[in-house]
């Protein structure tokens, strides 16, 4: 149904499974050298850099040389466990609540959920896309921290434009501190909030008050009825031709 | 659709004559320099509460600063506590003109991280919605955009015929705003009967809108006036800033989601094409969006005709786990490139969120865009970049 045009293009979308963004990967660690600590491919899916901080300003630089001249986004992660959060607790878990309670998701080694690795409590996330090669690329850095607070990472104002609202986003959400950036003040919340609300460890009061009526809904379920129900939807699939 | 080649070189001469003008207080008998001028948070042109501060020389801007958070709600450290399903609930209220369009990425993300991947029919009926979610949204911009010039009769035209396509959305799914019909796996349910023939009469309709906009509007001497040269984001301003949709498709580069990052919907199935357009103007932002909202109403009528057979949802536990993991997967929303990175450490809810909205980065160039341009053109640059308040503030 595609035109000549439409079929190439769909090829390129399709194709970059592995090899062609394995290859990418490569050619990548190769024109940034020592800055790339690491580098992991998710097949069909994206590709991750991780980069040494340090070299963060000259990477992003490079980068956008090389062709990756379109900004996508940047922002953090905390990769603390907070409090509230219901849904990984252990009391929960032990309540055989889930399809199979698989040890290994459960108890996941941090290294396996994180892609591109990394031991610091923050990371910087940032993506870029090259419109010329129909290619994309997600960007991570550590983030050390110096006397209980995330050190300060150089700006990429100068290098993407539009990297300023979002180094403001970062700013108040997370407490990072960019370099050289010329206006770091509060983008979304009032001036005079404290605290960074995208951390971990600041607490959301309304759940921290408040049990959250759809875990109530979930745990109510019986054991049996849930088997039942279950081999309900699997006779419906089945019937519908889906697993031939 | 020949460019005028000095589109982008007549900007810089703007902002340079805009620049002396406050340099060397031209107007200082008169006193005009350093007003201050506040545009909203309450204005028709900003679809919900965004203020501008804007510093004027006389009529023309020396610096407009954009200052949001009026509707900041917290989408990513809500979704830290919910399960995924529950998340559906809140990103459908993101960009709430498009509303099954915010779904889809995030629901993909998840899915990705599962290994699980929706049947064929699940597919392209997301597909089909997507589309009309881009048709409802956009059809609406292409009336608003009369206002902000002065002309009030196109808007009206686009609520009536925009009511045709959330009809269609309505008998699907439920909900002409907040569907919440996209499942981890699939969909929640099948179409009905008969839905197939009325869109596809719906879509000649919005054909037949598109006619009537490209006459009312586009042809008018007083909005080519407005728009024309004004506005101009040349190609590596509008990549270097992150904008993304028809506004980056109006500054010439030919990048769609669509066709160069195609998630596993059915796009790549049909015959479509992606338009671009030289000027970066705001006529060019007006026009891009005019035949893009043609081209869907093609997309839709082909889908139709095609949806394959077969199951709607792919076989999923009840009780969504996520394994753990990060995935990004971002498509091209009815205004731009949306985008969810969705960390899990393999609980009921995901770990982080991190949502990519389109209107942030689009606005973001506001200050870059508007320096040396005149008051009235404010709106009509601001009409044109289109954004809605609540993909800006999250």
């Amino acid at each position: 149904m595609a035109d000549g045009t439409g079929d190439e293009q769909a090829d390129d979308a399709a194709a970059p499974g592995d090899e062609a963004r394995e290859a990418l990967a490569a050619e990548l660690s190769e024109l940034l050298g020592d800055a790339v600590v690491e580098s992991h491919v998710e097949a069909g899916q994206n590709l991750w850099l991780r980069i040494d901080i340090e070299q963060w300003h000259g990477a992003m630089s490079a980068l956008r040389d090389a062709g990756f001249a379109y900004f996508g986004f940047l922002s953090a992660i905390d990769w603390t466990d907070a409090p509230e959060r219901r849904y990984e607790d252990t009391e929960f878990d032990a309540a055989g609540v889930g399809e199979e309670d698989d040890e290994a998701s459960s108890a996941t080694a941090e290294e396996t959920v994180r892609r591109g690795g990394g031991e610091t409590r923050f990371q910087l996330l940032a993506q870029l896309h090259s419109p010329a090669r129909h290619a994309a690329v997600l960007i991570k850095a550590d983030v050390p921290e110096a006397d209980g607070a995330p050190a300060s990472v150089p700006s990429i104002i100068d290098i993407f434009s539009g990297a300023d609202w979002h180094e403001r986003e970062a700013h108040e959400m997370f407490g990072l501190v960019f370099d050289g950036h010329p206006n770091l003040e509060h983008i979304y919340l009032p001036t005079e909030f404290e605290g960074h609300p995208l951390r971990k460890d600041f607490p959301l009061l309304a759940r921290a008050v408040k049990p959250w009526p759809g875990v109530v809904d979930i745990e109510e379920i019986p054991p049996e009825l849930e088997a039942q129900l279950e081999a309900e939807v699997m006779a419906e699939f089945e019937a519908s031709g889906a697993g031939a | 659709m020949s460019p005028p080649p000095t589109a982008s070189a007549l900007r810089e001469q703007q902002a340079y004559v805009a620049a002396q003008a406050a340099d060397a207080r031209v107007n200082v008998e008169l006193d005009t320099g350093d007003m201050t001028l506040n545009i909203g948070p309450q204005h028709p042109a900003t679809h919900g509460t965004l203020r501008i501060a804007c510093q004027l020389d006389g009529e023309q801007v020396i610096s407009a600063e954009p200052l949001m958070g009026y509707m900041h709600r917290g989408y990513e450290k809500l979704c830290e506590v919910r399960t995924y399903p529950q998340c559906t609930t809140l990103i459908n209220r993101i960009d709430w003109l498009g509303s099954f369009a915010n779904e889809v990425p995030f629901i993909l993300a998840a899915e990705q991280l599962m290994g699980v991947e929706a049947p064929p029919r699940a597919q392209w009926i997301r597909t089909i919605l997507f589309e009309l979610s881009r048709i409802a949204n956009v059809s609406l911009f292409l009336g608003d955009m009369g206002v902000q010039v002065g002309a009030l009769t196109p808007v009206f035209f686009a609520f009536r015929d925009r009511e045709r396509v959330l009809n269609q959305i309505e008998e699907v799914t439920g909900g002409r705003f907040h569907p919440n019909f996209d499942r981890i796996g699939g969909l929640k349910d099948d179409i009905p009967r008969g839905w197939i023939a009325e869109t596809h009469a719906v879509m000649a309709k919005m054909r037949g809108f598109c006619d009537e906009m490209e006459d009312l509007l586009m042809g008018n001497e007083i909005f080519q006036t407005r728009c024309r040269s004004v506005g101009v984001i040349p190609g590596d301003v509008a990549l270097s800033y992150g904008l993304s949709g028809a506004n980056l498709r109006a500054s010439g580069v030919d990048w769609d989601l669509r066709r160069d990052a195609n998630p596993g919907l059915a796009w790549d199935q049909v015959d479509w094409r992606v338009w671009t357009h030289p000027d970066g103007d705001s006529f060019a932002r007006y026009w891009v969006r005019l035949q893009e909202t043609r081209e869907a109403t093609k997309i839709v009528d082909q889908l139709l005709d095609g949806i394959p057979s077969g199951p709607i949802m792919a076989k999923v536990p009840r009780i969504i786990k996520v394994p753990a993991g990060e995935a990004y997967v971002s498509t091209e929303n009815p205004l731009g490139e949306m985008g969810y990175y969705v960390v899990s450490k393999g609980g009921l809810g995901p770990f982080r969120v991190k949502i990519r909205t389109p209107s942030f980065s689009n606005i973001s160039v506001v200050p870059w865009v508007m320096r040396g341009t005149y008051v009235p053109d404010i709106i009509t640059i601001l009409g044109s970049l289109y954004f809605i308040l609540g993909d800006i503030d999250r």
